[in-house]
């Protein structure tokens, strides 16, 4: 148990870092779900829902990167991509339930054959799309220093702004 | 597949991915107990392989699409080796979180991958 002392001797700043760790490993299993489920769908039936799929596509992308940027550290991409993340499944999410035609949805069921990681505002994932970029946002905003923090927050907010 | 066994998978996972989640919240590194149980949950997943490469023939076929349905378990089949290779690099307490969720995204994968092959969506 020594080890563990040791370990909670040191949590204000392993603390923050080991949830980091966490979250990239969700990310890794959503870029995972993400990219499979949008390939097959290309794949299979690109023609019945091209938007939805395109879409699908471009989210397990936005995925893939947030998931290297927080493992790598990159501040700047994971604010970049995880707020286009949240914008995505804000704007996806309410498109799918309002106005499916846009998208070239046929239903709104989120588990359906045409459904994306961010129909339904995820809830085919359990919410955890919509739930994760909030989180990842959080603990960005929480683990870097004061200063990058400030300005990474400034960079976050421009491409949110143009979407 | 065999309904039994995927409710047997899913618990399975299930009970690694709590017991994963707890130890590794309080503050237990990755360890023989919480490696072994991601192991266990790999070799589920092994024996669903041969039982999927292996029910078509016993009559047992798959109703809903075949190809999705292997894209899920070979995507299923990566994911605990990449997480007992994480536990076994980075040992933190937080890895055996990491085994954790990976569990849990398997029994998520499993109950998908039971709907996929039995239910018809189209």
């Amino acid at each position: 148990m020594s080890d563990n002392e040791a370990q909670v001797a040191e949590r204000p700043t392993r603390r923050g870092a080991g949830v980091g760790r966490v979250l990239v490993a969700v990310y890794a299993i959503l870029a995972i779900a993400a990219t499979g489920r949008s390939v097959f769908q290309i794949i299979d039936r690109f023609g019945e829902a091209p938007v939805a799929f395109t879409l699908s596509a471009f989210s397990g992308v936005v995925y893939i990167v947030a998931t290297i940027a927080l493992g790598a550290r990159l501040r700047r991409l994971a604010w970049i991509t995880i707020s286009i993340e949240l914008a995505g499944v804000l704007i996806v999410g309410s498109l799918s339930l309002l106005a499916p035609a846009v998208l070239g949805l046929h239903s709104i069921d989120p588990f359906g054959r045409d459904s994306t990681v961010w129909s339904a505002f995820g809830a085919g994932y359990l919410l955890i799309p919509l739930v994760l970029p909030v989180l990842g946002l959080l603990y960005l905003r929480r683990s870097g220093p004061v200063a990058v923090a400030a300005s990474g927050d400034d960079a976050a907010a421009d491409p949110v702004a143009k979407l | 597949m065999i309904y039994a066994y995927t409710i047997a998978q899913v618990l399975v996972a299930c009970a690694a991915g709590l017991a994963c989640v707890v130890l590794g919240l309080a503050g237990r590194r990755p360890n023989d107990l919480t490696l072994g149980a991601l192991v266990l949950v790999e070799l589920l997943l092994i024996a669903q392989l041969v039982i999927a490469l292996i029910a078509p023939g016993l009559g047992n076929h798959a109703s809903g699409s075949v190809p999705e349905f292997y894209v899920y378990l070979i995507s299923a089949l990566l994911i605990p080796p990449l997480a007992i290779f994480w536990g076994l690099i980075e040992r933190t307490r937080w890895s055996t979180v990491v085994l954790g969720v990976a569990a849990f995204a398997i029994a998520v994968m499993v109950f998908r991958m039971e709907q996929i092959w039995s239910v018809q969506l189209a």
